[in-house]
């Protein structure tokens, strides 16, 4: 590791004990830190934006290519800075209008298709007398609980209380394997930590 | 019955720093742990590992510092089997605050097993709004990028000649940390039929079995694990494999945690009751 390295990584490693010592109770390193992590990340990506949307898509083209048609999105994305104004706001909603039109036209049938219908054909399958087929019945039946559950125009009691418990179960089931892949990802993150604040003892002392 | 109360209302730092002892601790005194390979990731390794050489592989990578101690181990698994099968790739990222770091990743690995830009792999950059950028590369790969991250027009490169969409592309793995997943599901797979795999954070993976049930994912890569799980499959333990070993002993931790917060609030429910 270079002195240059070295020096970054410890500005690297400094910063990493300061979000940690949150840990312990609030406190002014870790107010800088947090705030550190959220300027240079507005700041980069502000500059990322500028250089891969405005100068490509409005300076190139207009300007260096002569491609006069990209004036029309341009003017479209200028109205809609007149939120900022009262008189003139009524022109963003053009943009708006606009941006929601082809969004929606392009989104909703394909979303229907991919999320809804092939999530359906796909909970619709023959029932195989093996491992499979057990899971595939287990699935249905907790889909079809689940779905019960959340269904509230009728009473939640007898069969029907019955069958909205066991869908109840199987969310608890679910929302048990999300938390623990969350706990799982956390801790992910604080080996990874860990592990550079080792490499970088390690280097610091020439190890 | 003062034992049971103490353990219900332990410090929270204290649970913290036996966290933290419990990975500082594997790290002094290795144990290696066993990694089973699981179906799902195993699908993604066949898809990779059947192609021809030569074939091309679109890489989307979307991912920043907060969510790479995942995603790092598993691109790095993935990018070492490509280039070792001599199968070309074709990165891009367009989650903004991580454009670099998967470049630097890509050009580590490449350089690693002395691959050449342009020939064996290229990397397109960042461009905003995913959705419309993964269908303008289904028609062309030269409307959203008609230059890649270096400013080199995508004619000039080698690779690309005869390169025009997904169409003359094998596989898109897209290593991903945001919602990206669902675009390149719905916008991509759905749009163009391209066989897609996926490498999400652990805390993503669960929302994606369904894909997977669906057959519109070809395999899942789920956060560290995963990772781990590719690596053995490549037989090159590395930083997952590492993360893993530390990760099977922590949990172990937490679950005694876990076990010993409800035999306390077991033994004190009865007391709770009674004051109310």
């Amino acid at each position: 590791m270079g002195t240059s390295e070295l020096l970054w990584n410890g500005l690297a490693a400094i910063l990493t004990l300061a979000i940690f010592s949150f840990l312990y109770r609030d406190n002014p390193f870790y107010k800088f830190a947090e705030r550190l992590v959220a300027g240079v990340s507005a700041g980069y990506w502000t500059m990322l934006l500028y250089h891969t949307s405005f100068t490509d898509k409005v300076i190139v083209p207009i300007f260096q290519q002569n491609e006069w048609w990209y004036i029309i999105p341009s003017i479209l994305g200028l109205m809609m800075w007149t939120r900022f104004s009262r008189k003139w706001s009524w022109l963003s909603r053009i943009s708006l209008a606009f941006y929601i039109g082809i969004s929606a036209g392009v989104a909703l049938p394909i979303s229907m298709y991919a999320s809804i219908y092939k999530q359906l054909e796909a909970s619709m399958v023959p029932i195989a007398f093996d491992m499979a087929g057990i899971n595939s019945v287990l699935v249905t039946i907790g889909l079809i609980c689940s779905l019960a559950y959340f269904f509230f125009s009728k009473e939640h009691s007898g069969l029907f209380g019955k069958v909205s418990r066991v869908g109840i179960y199987t969310l608890m089931i679910g929302f048990g394997a999300g938390f623990g892949l969350t706990v799982m990802g956390r801790i992910s993150l604080f080996i990874d930590r860990v592990l550079f604040l080792k490499d970088y003892i390690l280097a610091l002392f020439g190890a | 019955m003062y034992f049971f109360e103490r353990i219900t209302k332990f410090d929270r730092r204290i649970i913290f720093l036996v966290i933290g002892l419990s990975v500082i601790l594997p790290l002094l005194f290795r144990v290696d742990m066993p990694v089973d390979v699981t179906q799902e990731v195993k699908n993604v390794y066949d898809r990779i590992d059947e192609l021809p050489e030569g074939s091309i592989i679109v890489l989307p990578c979307e991912y920043a510092p907060d969510t790479m101690a995942e995603l790092e181990p598993m691109l790095f698994a993935v990018l070492r089997h490509c280039f070792r099968k001599n199968i070309r790739v074709i990165g891009c990222g367009f989650f903004v605050t991580g454009v670099t770091l998967v470049e630097q990743e890509l050009r580590q690995i490449a350089k690693e097993e002395g691959k050449v830009y342009g020939k064996d792999y290229i990397f397109l950059g960042y461009r905003p709004y995913p959705a419309v950028v993964i269908m303008s590369m289904g028609q062309d790969f030269r409307q959203s990028f008609p230059e890649d991250y270096y400013g080199t027009p995508l004619d000039s490169l080698p690779m690309m000649k005869n390169v025009k969409n997904y169409k003359d592309t094998k596989l898109v793995l897209t290593i991903n940390a945001t919602s990206g997943v669902d675009y390149w599901i719905i916008y991509g797979h759905e749009r163009y039929g391209f066989p897609l795999a996926i490498g999400v954070t652990a805390v993503m993976a669960a929302d994606y079995y369904s894909y997977l049930n669906s057959g519109q994912i070809v395999g899942i890569i789920g956060g560290l694990k995963g990772a781990a799980e590719y690596e053995k499959l490549i037989g090159q333990g590395d930083l997952a494999t590492m993360g893993m070993n530390i990760q099977s002993f922590v949990h172990l931790v937490i679950v005694l945690f876990i076990v010993i917060g409800n035999v306390g609030y077991l033994m004190t429910r009865k007391k709770r009751k009674g004051l109310e």
